[in-house]
């Protein structure tokens, strides 16, 4: 049998199995990230649409969670970092080619309109809460921020002005939630050395991927039974579309050089397929699809059921590619 | 200029004297190395066994991927092609491991990344670098790609030569000479 059989110097406790650099936290990250930009994408959308009114929670309310997981990812990728304490290099420098660089960018930036968005609606949040969570403690805790900001200098001014230009934030907050959505994916893409990820259909993927977990999470939040409605009719479109997009990703991947054969190979029979098949495709995508048709249909099936296997598709879809992704590569050890 | 390396598989005893000298040239910490070899064993047994090794290190790609995907620039192409991180610029952010196909990064425990700078501070005094000086064998070569006279060129010239994965399109700077 002809064999060949190669040994690296490289494997050694320190290096190899650090190599593989990127894990939970990039998942995690890459999840709050695509979550926030549909948030904010629904929130911006609507309102344009002039449905602030008849779907509070999308345009008023949920909003508040995307300031919190920017933070949260922001945190998150913070302690990733193995040089923390230079970070700020990050903010020294712009570059285009690189997605970190862009990105680290655009996370900052949509800062400002994901934290002034839910604060100029912070009445009408706590209104909403005190109709339909009367035992929250939130409540107390967001009147006690409110009188705090009305007493603060310039924050008020800056809230007016906000306001008055709803508008044009608007249009500004969809143009970067795509931006954010997209680069999550485009993050990984941008390594030809990770062949599975090494696909410019990833950030479509990602994007589509973010915006479905958003529209589940809206779906889930809210007791407007048009606004339920409307968001299945959404996800369902969304989960077609990325569907598409994970057959197309395979389809150029078996169709291109050795590298990403074998890339694709580690979702189609290798170590990662039972979980993309039957947990991510399968209770992720297909069976909300399945139940939301159902209950279109009049079928009754609690809402919680199919937001939540989206939200849990979405987020170990995540994973698997940013795990997955660091197994392929060019095979040369 | 242009620096590369040409690595002789046939005369390498895989003796790691390369890694050794590396280490102690450049002060890599302990349990980490720049270069390292890799010892490949194919063939049929009995009949058909055959052995060879290969000095491996960062091969200063021409096309660098790791400079693309760096956040802040600290990656970069001094001149001559070689690709050095600059420590108080790097934010081990992990980018630039990602993207080698080569490997060729590791995180120091200070925290930045650190790889082979091909001894720049050696060569920029018109030394060889620390590995290709202590190599019992010669198997290593260095030189200026662009000098028709420089060691390298001559060898890339008498010998027929290949690099390892050219299909991930990187333009590696190491040669291997058959």
């Amino acid at each position: 049998m002809e064999e060949i059989i190669n040994v690296s110097g490289r494997a050694v406790p320190h290096i190899y199995p650090h190599l593989e650099i990127w894990g939970a936290p990039i998942a995690l990250y890459l999840f709050f990230g695509g979550l926030a930009a549909g948030l904010l994408f629904f929130a911006s959308f609507f309102y344009l649409k002039g449905k602030a009114d008849t779907m509070p929670m999308t345009v008023k309310v949920a909003p508040i969670i995307a300031p919190i997981i920017i933070i949260l990812g922001l945190m998150l990728l913070l302690y990733d970092l193995h040089h923390i304490l230079y970070f700020w290099q990050l903010f020294l420098h712009f570059r285009i080619e690189s997605p970190m660089s862009w990105g680290a960018w655009t996370l900052s930036v949509i800062m400002v309109p994901a934290i002034l968005w839910p604060l100029s609606y912070l009445d009408d949040i706590i209104e909403y809460l005190k109709e339909n969570k009367p035992n929250c403690k939130m409540t107390g805790l967001l009147s006690w921020a409110n009188d705090l900001i009305a007493k603060l200098p310039l924050i008020p001014w800056v809230l007016e002005i906000f306001v008055k230009n709803r508008n044009l934030v608007a249009y500004f907050t969809i143009f970067l939630s795509i931006v954010l959505g997209v680069y999550t994916g485009i993050l990984l893409s941008a390594f030809n050395a990770r062949p599975l990820w090494n696909t410019a259909i990833l950030g479509p993927l990602f994007l589509t991927s973010g915006v479905s977990t958003a529209a589940a999470l809206l779906m889930w939040m809210s007791n407007n039974p048009k606004e339920r409605t409307l968001y299945s009719k959404i996800d369902l479109m969304l989960i077609a579309i990325e569907l598409f997009f994970i057959i197309h990703m395979f389809m150029g991947m078996l169709s291109s050089g050795v590298a990403q054969v074998e890339a694709a190979q580690l979702l189609l029979g290798g170590p990662f397929t039972v979980v993309f098949w039957v947990f991510i495709v399968g209770l992720g995508l297909v069976l909300p699809a399945i139940l939301e048709i159902m209950e279109l249909r009049g079928f009754h099936i609690p809402i919680a059921i199919p937001a939540f296997l989206i939200l849990m598709g979405g987020l170990l879809f995540r994973f698997i590619m940013v795990y997955a992704g660091q197994a392929s590569g060019f095979g040369i050890h | 200029m242009r620096y590369a390396m040409a690595m002789d598989t046939r005369k390498c005893v895989g003796c790691s004297d390369c890694v050794v000298a590396c280490q102690t040239e450049n002060n890599v910490p302990l349990g980490f190395c720049r270069d390292w070899i890799v010892e490949s064993v194919r063939g049929t047994y009995p009949d058909t066994v055959k052995m060879h090794f290969k000095s491996e290190r960062c091969m200063h790609c021409e096309n660098t991927p790791c400079v693309r995907t760096c956040p802040t620039g600290a990656s970069h192409v001094i001149e001559g092609g070689i690709v050095k991180v600059t420590p108080h610029e790097c934010i081990g952010c992990g980018a630039c491991i990602e993207s080698c196909p080569y490997d060729a990064r590791y995180v120091h425990p200070e925290g930045y990344v650190d790889k082979c700078t091909f001894c720049d501070h050696r060569i920029a005094q018109g030394m060889n670098t620390a590995c290709v000086d202590v190599c019992p064998t010669s198997c290593l070569i260095f030189g200026d790609l662009d000098d028709p006279k420089s060691p390298v060129s001559k060898a890339l010239e008498e010998k027929d030569w290949y690099v390892i994965a050219p299909e991930a399109g990187t333009k590696p700077q190491l040669y291997f000479l058959k």
